[in-house]
């Protein structure tokens, strides 16, 4: 079949080189702080994937933990073991491979709930822009009303709602979907409401009526002509979100809807610590604590970058 | 003005029937409501002959109707958890809540409207540059952490706060408040902090953006060509400008402090509405899960309607019907 | 003394990509009380001009070099709260959307007060009243009921008044008009036109016209300058320089005016474009263009030359290798389209 190309320049690969040729790349090497950032998190997602080979324990493995090495202080201070590099919990796990595990299991969901949600939100915004009529009315109504609620509140009610749905006895197994669907369904209006706009305007373009009137399924001019050209408000979205979705997570977990403590997440972590700020052992708390704050500082400041680079009024 | 305030209304009435309808969805059909009242010994018969009273015979849409018919008079159910009605619960538990609500939110709107107008004025200067990276850490910080953050502080190091509780409280009747003692004052401190960062950060940016745009336009522009003060243009013309879309988004953060107050109540045990909300979020209590939406909607609705009223106020541009232009130039 | 003068200014805007020049040293001059039209395509420096001159250049930005002089004293490197108070005062300016320039929130009068009380000692009851007779003047019926009106609540044509009688409330020396008339009706244009030389002749205050329309600058100006590229192509009386265009831009811009009653079969169109700010080419911004180049026209920048009542920046008038003012003169005005295309082919 011919290939028909109607936008000089728009479609997938004018799109990625454009990326790379123009400002938004030469913005990114002159901003060291962004660049830090970047390897902040390339850091963690490296962690994250290899996370098992370089913890120095696995301290879910319950033959290898003794409560001989139990509340041990960070190894700097005294009383502190060198193996145990920022020290141990009640039980004698080891903190530093705690916040390991704890900080791949944050990233996983993070990103599990940001793609669901992009998904979801990039599909229904489509629709709603393309179709229009009533089935954007509505969509666009519910999206009004959820976005009015705050997310971790509509994520608590999903999850109580699943929880009171799904009756299963294993809370671990559970977690995981549960929380990834009540984060991702919770952030969807974003996505759906900047593609739903971009969409509108690019179907009125002469280009998508050209091509829908030689027949091409609008399934097609979607795909080639119209994402490509939102992608880049999307991908700020999905940044932003992003932090927001470890945010959700962590808070989820605190709360002790989200993960138990046989399979933490950096915010599960942080609750069972909790309970031992007064006691003096700070560590089992501050560090995981620590290690979530960097990792969603460092995704915040490389969300900031990418929307003041994409910002054509700012340039 | 009259057709305006008409149209919100119904849209608000909208709004609160499709969160009704949620609501009355979780209560009927996630779990068995009979199930979750009654102890293990009861006979099918006795089960049967309370569903019948309870109306879960009945078609649905009636089921609906008793629903939200019930809501508007204050009955929401009993809780399954603690077996004592849900709004005797609510409004045991509202007063500490909304007075936590209340400081957070005069917290932030007094350091973050200056602070963002600051920023904005000043943009590239090192306190500008200063108060927005504090600002990136506040937005990164999740509320909890904040709030140990604090306690660790304040409680275990310096011991100058209270870490949980709210003190001191005076009961005035159906109100019980911590604002009359200094017990009182010290337990708000931190969990108001806690909870009104996240708004200070965000309204910050927020003036500060709109304060950005705002310098830019044609009008400040003029105004300088006029040879008008620095005072006269920054705070005369920009301001004024930068606050019209701030109150609107101001106004829709004051609701969602109410809702993440659960998050700061858990931190700090401060026996508000959000705890109970998390509490039965963890065991399942349908009835004060559906109860509080439906408050935290009723509430939205509310403080939606007067931001758009306040709006109406102030921009002249919304008051259409008094003089309009005259034909030619 | 000219009531302006502006010598060697040079506006620079410092980019990543390198400092581009927005106005490349330009001279002008402007007398009490005279209309000076600044006319070019869009690009060529006229707005970046008339914003140096009232100080209000939008940073990066900035005046690199160069002088400018208002009634013999310098007003270019004046600190910031001196020169707000010749703004207004000494220095008015008038932009292009009338919508844009008021505040939405402000009622007009309360914008014509504040600024009468800045430059001057009146009460407010004083300022309010000499804001009535302003909007009596521009020609705003019912100025006592309409003072209290906002902005939203004129029309265009009406908003545009109210824009002048803010410009000229405290009677400055000279007003810098930045396309005064391109957002409004067409209809609308001349009676605002009109309005403004009849206001600027009566109380004596000289205009600096920027605009890309030339027939308001036929109709209204005294002397015109051609901007291109960051320079002066041809600055010099009106009459002059429409009916006998010097610079071979000068004339493609004349030959690309439509007017009733001539016998045109086509509009000339000047081949090619103005060139960006990055990519100036030596000598004569112009040469691509031209039809009538040599040699020096591409190595040397030209100067602006006297030839009869006007200033010309072309070397076809500097005299040398035999050229005679005539000859250049008669090549110019007979350039037309076809030779003009010509030169682009080939």
């Amino acid at each position: 079949m011919a290939e028909i190309r109607m936008t000089p320049g728009r479609g997938w690969t004018d799109s990625i080189r454009r990326f790379f040729d123009g400002d938004i790349w030469y913005s990114f090497t002159r901003s060291p702080v962004t660049i830090v950032a970047a390897a902040i998190t390339f850091l963690y997602f490296f962690i994250a994937a290899f996370g098992p080979w370089i913890a120095p324990h696995d301290p879910f493995d319950l033959a290898s933990i003794t409560l001989l090495d139990a509340s041990l202080p960070p190894a700097w201070m005294e009383y502190g073991d060198a193996r145990f590099l920022l020290g141990t919990d009640i039980q004698g796990r080891d903190v530093l491979s705690a916040i390991i595990y704890g900080s791949r299991v944050s990233l996983l969901i993070g990103f599990a709930s940001v793609i669901l949600a992009l998904v979801l939100g990039v599909g229904l915004g489509l629709l709603s822009g393309f179709v229009g009529g009533a089935v954007d009315a509505f969509i666009m109504r519910v999206a009004e009303i959820q976005l009015s609620f705050p997310s971790i509140l509509i994520a608590l009610l999903i999850n109580g709602v699943l929880r009171g749905v799904i009756e299963v006895q294993n809370q671990a197994e559970l977690a995981y979907t549960v929380l990834i669907l009540s984060i991702g369904l919770s952030n969807w209006v974003q996505y759906a409401r900047t593609v739903r706009g971009s969409t509108m305007v690019e179907r009125n373009k002469e280009y998508v009526q050209a091509a829908h009137v030689i027949g091409i399924r609008p399934t097609l001019i979607m795909w080639r002509h119209i994402l490509p050209n939102v992608l880049g408000p999307v991908l700020v979205i999905a940044t932003i979100q992003l932090a927001l979705a470890i945010i959700a997570e962590a808070t989820l977990s605190f709360l002790g809807v989200g993960l138990p403590p046989t399979e933490p997440s950096l915010g599960t972590l942080i609750r069972v610590g909790n309970d031992y700020l007064f006691s003096g052992e700070w560590w089992i708390t501050i560090f995981p604590g620590a290690a979530l704050a960097i990792l969603v500082l460092a995704v915040n400041l490389l969300g900031d970058w990418l929307r003041d680079a994409l910002n054509p009024k700012l340039r | 003005m009259v057709a305006f305030i008409i149209r919100r209304l119904i849209q608000s009435l909208f709004v609160m029937f499709f969160v009704a309808l949620v609501s009355f969805s979780m209560f009927r059909f996630v779990g068995d409501p009979v199930h979750q009242m009654v102890g293990i010994e009861t006979s099918l018969e006795e089960r049967e002959a309370l569903r019948e009273r309870l109306g879960l015979r009945d078609p649905v849409i009636v089921q609906f109707g008793n629903y939200i018919a019930k809501a508007a008079t204050g009955e929401f159910g009993v809780s399954y958890q603690h077996k004592r009605p849900v709004a005797e619960m609510l409004v045991e538990r509202m007063p500490a809540t909304l007075e936590l609500a209340l400081v957070s939110a005069v917290f932030s709107l007094v350091i973050g409207v200056p602070m963002g107008v600051y920023t904005g004025l000043n943009r590239d200067g090192f306190f500008s540059k200063l108060f927005l990276s504090i600002s990136l850490v506040g937005i990164s910080l999740p509320t909890f952490l904040i709030g140990i953050l604090l306690i660790f502080v304040f409680s275990v190091q310096l011991n100058w706060l209270p870490s949980f509780g709210r003190g001191g409280v005076v009961d005035l009747g159906w109100w019980t408040t911590g604002f009359l003692t200094v017990a009182g004052w010290k337990s708000l401190i931190m969990p108001s902090i806690t909870l009104g960062l996240f708004q200070l950060t965000l309204i910050m940016r927020l003036v500060r953006s709109e304060m950005l745009e705002v310098l830019r336009t044609d009008y400040i522009k003029f105004a300088r060509a006029r040879g008008l003060t620095n005072r006269a243009v920054h705070f005369g013309h920009a301001l004024k400008n930068t606050l019209v879309p701030v109150i609107t988004i101001t106004g829709l953060q004051l609701g969602s402090i109410i809702a993440f107050a659960i998050i700061t109540e858990t931190v700090f045990q401060w026996p508000g509405m959000g705890q109970m909300f998390l509490q039965a979020v963890t065991t399942v209590d349908i009835p004060i899960m559906a109860a509080y939406l439906m408050l935290i909607a009723f509430f939205f609705v509310v403080i939606n309607l007067i931001v758009d009223m306040l709006y109406y106020v102030v921009d002249p541009r919304l008051r259409v019907d008094t003089g309009k232009a005259t034909g030619h130039g | 003394m000219p009531l302006l003068e502006v010598e060697n200014l040079v506006v620079e805007f410092p980019t990543r990509r390198g400092t581009l020049t927005a106005v490349n040293d330009i001279s002008l001059h402007i007398d009490e009380g005279e209309v000076l039209g600044v006319v070019g395509e869009s690009g060529a420096g006229k707005s970046m001009t008339g914003a140096a001159i009232i100080g209000l250049l939008e940073p990066p930005g900035r005046v690199a070099s160069g002088k400018i002089v208002l009634e013999g004293e310098r007003i270019d490197n004046l600190p910031y709260e001196k020169m707000r108070r010749i703004r207004g005062k000494k220095i008015g300016a008038i932009f292009q959307d009338p919508l844009t320039s008021l505040n939405p929130l402000y009622s007009v009068g309360r914008q014509l007060v504040e600024t009468i009380q800045t430059h001057t000692d009146m009460t407010p009851t004083q300022a309010r009243e000499r804001a009535i007779d302003l909007l009596r003047e521009v020609g705003i019926p019912a100025p006592e009921r309409r003072i209290d009106q906002y902005p939203h609540q004129f029309s265009g044509g009406m908003r545009q008044r109210v824009v002048i009688a803010l410009a000229l409330c405290v009677n400055p020396r000279l007003i810098i008009a930045d396309e005064p008339t391109t957002a409004l009706d067409v209809s609308i244009q001349a009676q605002i036109i009109a309005l403004l030389k009849r206001l600027c002749r009566e109380h004596g205050t000289a205009v600096m016209l920027v605009t890309h329309d030339m027939g308001v600058i036929a109709e209204t100006a005294d002397r015109v300058a051609v901007m291109y590229a960051g320079r002066i192509a041809e600055i010099g009386p009106v009459r002059e320089v429409i009916k006998n265009a010097k610079h071979p831009y000068t004339h493609g811009l004349m030959g690309s005016i439509p007017s009733i009653g001539h016998d045109n079969e086509r509009l000339e169109q000047i081949p090619g474009a103005m060139p960006r700010l990055t990519d100036i080419p030596q000598g004569c911004a112009f040469n691509p263009r031209c039809p009538h180049t040599f040699d020096k026209c591409r190595t040397v920048r030209p100067d602006l030359l006297p030839v009869e009542d006007s200033w010309t920046a072309c070397w076809l008038y500097d005299g040398e290798d035999g050229r005679s003012i005539e000859a250049s003169k008669k090549l110019v005005a007979e350039t037309k389209a076809d030779a003009l295309l010509e030169k682009n082919d080939g």
